[in-house]
C-alpha cells in the first residue's frame, strides 16, 4: 500500500565543505512525516553539519536539500528560484524546533520566560496564550514547579527540559536534536531521554543527533550511520545496529557498545 | 544500611586532637605595616604644617560660588558626553558587526581616526570649528538653495564644543568595549536565538546585549571615571567646567597650590561616588549568571553590630 505521509525533509547528493575541508561529501536522507531518524557516527562524520543545513543556519554547495518541500534557502516564484532575504530565512527557522547540546538557555531569562520569548515576540501570539501554552509544556516535560527558576538555578537535565519546551513552544513541524545528551551526567540522561520518548510517541517528526545507541534502537524508526561526510549505512535499527552489514559500521558500534 | 549524616555534633573519639595547636605568626606583616602608617603620618603631618598649603584658603574657595558652578558645569559635560558616546559607540559597534561591507569601513574608519587623534587635539580643534566652516546650513550642498543658516560661533560654544569633542571620542573608545562585550556572548546564544526564529534585532535586543551588558560594566565605568577627569581637559578652551574655574581664580589670586587642592578634592569626590556606584550596578547585573553574590561591606558591616 502507498504510503500517503508527506516528505519533511529531502537531501539528494547534498555537499558542503569550509573552505577546502569537504565536511558533508554526498547525503542522500529522507525523513517521513512522523518518522524520528537518528544519525549515529564518529565525530567529525558531519552530521552536526548536516543538521545546521536543515536549519537554515548553513548554506550547502550544492546538491538539493528540502524541507516540506520547498528547497531550504530559496522560494519558488513564477519558475524561478528567488533566494531568501533574512525576514524569510527567520520565518523558516522558526518552523523547524532545535535542541542544542549546551542547552542555550537564555540565562538572564526564567524557564518561564525563555519558553514564551519567541511565540510572543516572533509569533506575535498574545501574552495569556504563550504562557498558558508553556504551561502546559512544563507539565509535558515534568517541570512545572520550575517555571520561576533562572537556568542556573537548575541542573543540566532540567535545562535541556527547559530547552526542548521552548522549542516545542513554537510548535514545530520538525525537531532538530543535536547531541542533545552529550553533555549530561549520567543519572540525568534518562529524563531527557523520557522526554523524548513521549514526544516520539506522539508523532513529532525528529532528526536525532545522538551517541544514545540505546535510545537509537528502541525510538528510531530508522538509524542512519554517517562518517567522513557521507552515508554508510541506513537502515531499521534490527538492522543498522543488531545487524549491520558495512564494516566501517561493525567497527564503529563494536567501539560504543 | 543509612549513610551517616554530613553534619555531626560531637567528634569521634578516634578523630579527637589531644595536643594544643599553634597557629602560624606573621610578626613581619605587623612591623611593616607599622613602618607603612610611620612614614604616611610624616609625610602628612609634613604636608599639614607647610604654610604653602593654604587650608584656610582651600576652606575658603572648597564651596565657593564659582567653583561649585564649574562643578555642576563639569557633571552636566561629564553625564552628556558620556550618554552621547554611548550611543554613537552602540552604533557604531554595530555596524562593526554588519554584513554589509560599507557600515564595516565606515565605522572602521571612525574608531581608527577618533582614538587616533590626541584628545587634546581634537577639543582644540572643536572650539575652532568657526575658523573651518562659519555657518551651519540647512540645505542642499553645493547650491544656494538652504532653509536656514546660523553662525557656527553662536552654537559652538566652548561648553558646547568640549560636549561635542569628548562624545565623538568616546564613542571610538564604547565602541571597542560595546564590540567586545558582544564577542563574550557564548555563540549558542545566537544560535538558540536564530534557530527560535528571531530576526537580528530582536536578538541582539532580547538576548544577546542583555548578557553584553554584563561584561561592559567594569571598563564602562573606567570610561566615565575617565571621562570626568578627562573634563578639565577643556581648561585649554577656556569651557567654564571646575578646572577652568579654578585656573582662573588662582591666576588672579596667585594662590595655585591650595586651588589645585580644592579641584582635587572635588575630582576625587566625583570619582568616589562614580565608583560605589558601579559597584552596586555590577551587583544588580550578576543575579543571572552568579550563584552566591557576596554581602556589600555595608551589609557585613550591618550584620557586625546586628
Amino acid at each position: 500500500m502507498a504510503s500517503t505521509k508527506t516528505v519533511v525533509v529531502e537531501a539528494v547528493d547534498v555537499r558542503k565543505n569550509y573552505g577546502h575541508v569537504e565536511v558533508l561529501r554526498g547525503i542522500d536522507l529522507r525523513v517521513d512525516e512522523g518518522e524520528v531518524v537518528c544519525l549515529i557516527g564518529p565525530s567529525g562524520s558531519g552530521k552536526t553539519t548536516f543538521l545546521r543545513c536543515i536549519n537554515h543556519l548553513e548554506r550547502i554547495n550544492s546538491g538539493k536539500l528540502m524541507v516540506d518541500g520547498e528547497l531550504v534557502g530559496y522560494r519558488r516564484h513564477k519558475g524561478k528560484l528567488y533566494e531568501l532575504n533574512l525576514k524569510q530565512t527567520a520565518s523558516k527557522r522558526a518552523e523547524i524546533g532545535v535542541v542544542f547540546q549546551h542547552f542555550n538557555l537564555f540565562p538572564q531569562m526564567t524557564a518561564l520566560q525563555n519558553i514564551v520569548e519567541a511565540p510572543i515576540g516572533v509569533k506575535r501570539e498574545s501574552k495569556a496564550d504563550a504562557v498558558a501554552h508553556a504551561h502546559k509544556l512544563l507539565t509535558q516535560v515534568g517541570l512545572s514547579d520550575k517555571a520561576d527558576c533562572y537556568p542556573r538555578q537548575l541542573s543540566g537535565g532540567q535545562q535541556q527540559r527547559i530547552a526542548i519546551a521552548r522549542a516545542l513552544a513554537m510548535r514545530p513541524r520538525l525537531m532538530l536534536f543535536d547531541e542533545p545528551t552529550s553533555a549530561l551526567d549520567p543519572e540525568l540522561v534518562g529524563e531527557v531521554l523520557d522526554v523524548m520518548k513521549r514526544l516520539a510517541g506522539a508523532g513529532m517528526t525528529m532528526v536525532v543527533v545522538t551517541h544514545e545507541i540505546g535510545f537509537a534502537r528502541q525510538v528510531a524508526d530508522r538509524v542512519v550511520f554517517m562518517a567522513d561526510g557521507v552515508v554508510v549505512e541506513a537502515g531499521p535499527p534490527s538492522q543498522v545496529i543488531d545487524a549491520p552489514q558495512h564494516p566501517r559500521t561493525v567497527e564503529f558500534l563494536r567501539k560504543v557498545l | 544500611m543509612a549513610i551517616p549524616e554530613a553534619t555531626v555534633t560531637e567528634t569521634r573519639p578516634d578523630a579527637q586532637i589531644t595536643e594544643e595547636v599553634v597557629p602560624l605568626r606573621h610578626p613581619m606583616r605587623y612591623v611593616a605595616a607599622a613602618v607603612v602608617l610611620a612614614l604616611l603620618g610624616c609625610a602628612v603631618a609634613g604636608l599639614a604644617v607647610n604654610p604653602n598649603i593654604e587650608i584656610g584658603v582651600v576652606g575658603q574657595y572648597l564651596l565657593e560660588n564659582q567653583i561649585l558652578h564649574g562643578l555642576w558645569l563639569t557633571i552636566v559635560i561629564a553625564v552628556v558626553s558620556q550618554l552621547i558616546g554611548t550611543v554613537i559607540g552602540l552604533i557604531v559597534a554595530l555596524m562593526r558587526q554588519s554584513p554589509n561591507f560599507v557600515l564595516q569601513g565606515i565605522s572602521w574608519l571612525y574608531i581608527w581616526f577618533f582614538r587616533g587623534v590626541p584628545l587634546l587635539v581634537q577639543l582644540v580643534f572643536w572650539a575652532d570649528f568657526g575658523a573651518l566652516y562659519q555657518h551651519f546650513v540647512l540645505g542642499i550642498p553645493f547650491t544656494n538653495v538652504h532653509a536656514g543658516s546660523v553662525l557656527v560661533n553662536s552654537v559652538l560654544t566652548n561648553a558646547v564644543a568640549g560636549i561635542v569633542g569628548l562624545a565623538l571620542a568616546e564613542g571610538a573608545f564604547m565602541a571597542e568595549i560595546i564590540r567586545s562585550g558582544l564577542l563574550s556572548v557564548d555563540e549558542g546564544q545566537s544560535e538558540a536565538a536564530m534557530s527560535l526564529g528571531m530576526n537580528r534585532g530582536r536578538m541582539m535586543r532580547r538576548v544577546i546585549l542583555p548578557q553584553a551588558i554584563r561584561v561592559m560594566i567594569p571598563p564602562t565605568g573606567n570610561e566615565f571615571i575617565s571621562m570626568t577627569k578627562n573634563t578639565s581637559l577643556l581648561v585649554v578652551i577656556s569651557a567654564g567646567e571646575l578646572f577652568t574655574q579654578a585656573s582662573n581664580i588662582y591666576s588672579r589670586t596667585f594662590q595655585e597650590i591650595p586651588l589645585l587642592v580644592v579641584a582635587s578634592l572635588w575630582y576625587l569626590l566625583m570619582t568616589s561616588v562614580l565608583t560605589i556606584g558601579q559597584y552596586y550596578l555590577e551587583r544588580r547585573f550578576a543575579r543571572g549568571s552568579v550563584r552566591h553574590i557576596p554581602p556589600t561591606p555595608l551589609q557585613r558591616l550591618r550584620r557586625r553590630f546586628a
